[in-house]
């Protein structure tokens, strides 16, 4: 996919980044075709947030919307980053695996319902912490089984970006979507620095962050399969593209070898610029003979 | 987190609900439903602790010139005063 970044359109663009999560999963449906589950005025919010002295949200940060994407029955559950960063808590998570479990019933009665995940997280809630590691084990289970029968569609469009447990639920994903605002990795920046110092990771140099956390890089190395400009009928477009697709006949996280031969390949005495990477990366892809 | 209730009296019913706002830094949720008494309720949780008199003017201001009668719960992560007054004046019709 072309990235025509500065192209006589640019100015033109409607911001999808710009929009909020109730907006964003509205934005990907056929018109007139979604409907809302568990929204704000059925109040089904976090139990553990107040105690801890911080304000809920009514819909705990995450959307669900049933309805039309192409003309095939879709899910979409919106991750909102702006509400304590997106993070997975007992009742987004809760409502996230129900909504996959839900695709996957009616997909196995024989109406395949695609699933999209718009990824705006920092992974699990630290208030609700084990609650939100649960969670995330249980959305594993439920993406592996949907994924069999319809596509799991994830979009990370910026710019929270998805980092902690999250980014495993983004690899098992059918499909990722990326922007190049977005970031995508599984120790965030902040995290590998606090943790191995400065000298391991500068999280202030954006420059270096997106040169190896970026939509554009995760696309060149072939993690992600559409990259997007932050315009909403380019990322509608790519979605639709992957529903009518289907699920593929094999998923990138089933691809054991071929990455782990990746990595063994990989001379660590060294340090890889990002650059040599995609060079080295979607080279190999080709030789290796990857679908 | 501070809790404030206030109410308010009201004089006609409101057709419908809305919803609006993030619980996000230096924003806010607020969700509007009509009433089932002619008063108008307010709940208001806010991340900011101390606010309460800033709070009560800005809504004494509000409900002098809107009158419905209104279930209303603000999910306040740090917005500014002023802003509540010019954004709800535009959703209240």
């Amino acid at each position: 996919m072309t990235n025509k970044r500065y192209g006589a359109n640019f100015i033109y663009r409607q911001s999808f980044i710009e929009l909020d999560a109730r907006e964003r999963a509205t934005a990907l449906f056929d018109a007139g075709t979604a409907r809302e589950l568990l929204g704000p005025f059925d109040r089904v919010e976090s139990p553990w947030l107040a105690m801890q002295g911080v304000t809920p949200q009514e819909d705990d940060g995450c959307v669900v919307m049933k309805g039309k994407i192409a003309g095939q029955a879709s899910v979409v559950v919106a991750l909102e980053g702006a509400f304590q960063g997106g993070s997975m808590g007992e009742v987004s998570g809760e409502k996230m695996t129900a909504a996959l479990d839900l695709a996957y019933a009616d997909s196995k009665k024989g109406t395949p319902t695609s699933a999209v995940i718009l990824l705006e997280t920092g992974g699990v809630r630290l208030q609700e912490a084990n609650l939100g590691l649960a969670a995330i084990a249980e959305l594993m289970g439920s993406v592996l089984l949907l994924r069999k029968h319809a596509p799991v569609i994830c979009l990370t469009a910026g710019t929270v970006g998805c980092f902690g447990g999250m980014s495993l639920v983004a690899g098992l994903a059918s499909y990722v979507v990326m922007t190049r605002e977005a970031r995508l990795g599984l120790n965030g920046p902040e995290v590998i620095e606090q943790e191995n110092g400065i000298d391991e990771f500068d999280s202030s140099d954006h420059a270096l962050v997106w040169a190896i956390d970026g939509g554009e890089q995760r696309y060149a190395t072939g993690l992600v399969d559409a990259l997007v400009e932050d315009d909403t009928p380019q990322v509608v477009e790519a979605i639709r593209k992957f529903v009518e697709k289907g699920a593929p006949a094999v998923h990138r996280s089933s691809q054991v070898d071929l990455y782990r031969s990746r990595i063994g390949a990989l001379d660590t005495s060294r340090q890889w610029d990002p650059k040599e990477l995609r060079t080295l990366w979607t080279a190999k892809s080709a030789t290796e003979g990857k679908q | 987190m501070e809790q404030i209730e206030l109410n308010y009296p009201a004089k006609r019913k409101i057709p419908k609900r809305a919803h609006v706002g993030v619980v996000g830094s230096g924003d806010m949720e607020v969700l509007l439903e009509p009433g089932e008494d002619m008063v108008a309720h307010v709940f208001i949780r806010t991340s900011v602790d101390g606010f309460g008199a800033s709070w009560k003017a800005v809504l004494d201001r509000f409900f002098a010139k809107y009158d419905g009668a209104a279930r209303i719960q603000i999910n306040d992560a740090g917005e500014r005063p002023a802003s509540p007054n010019c954004a709800w004046s535009k959703r209240w019709r």
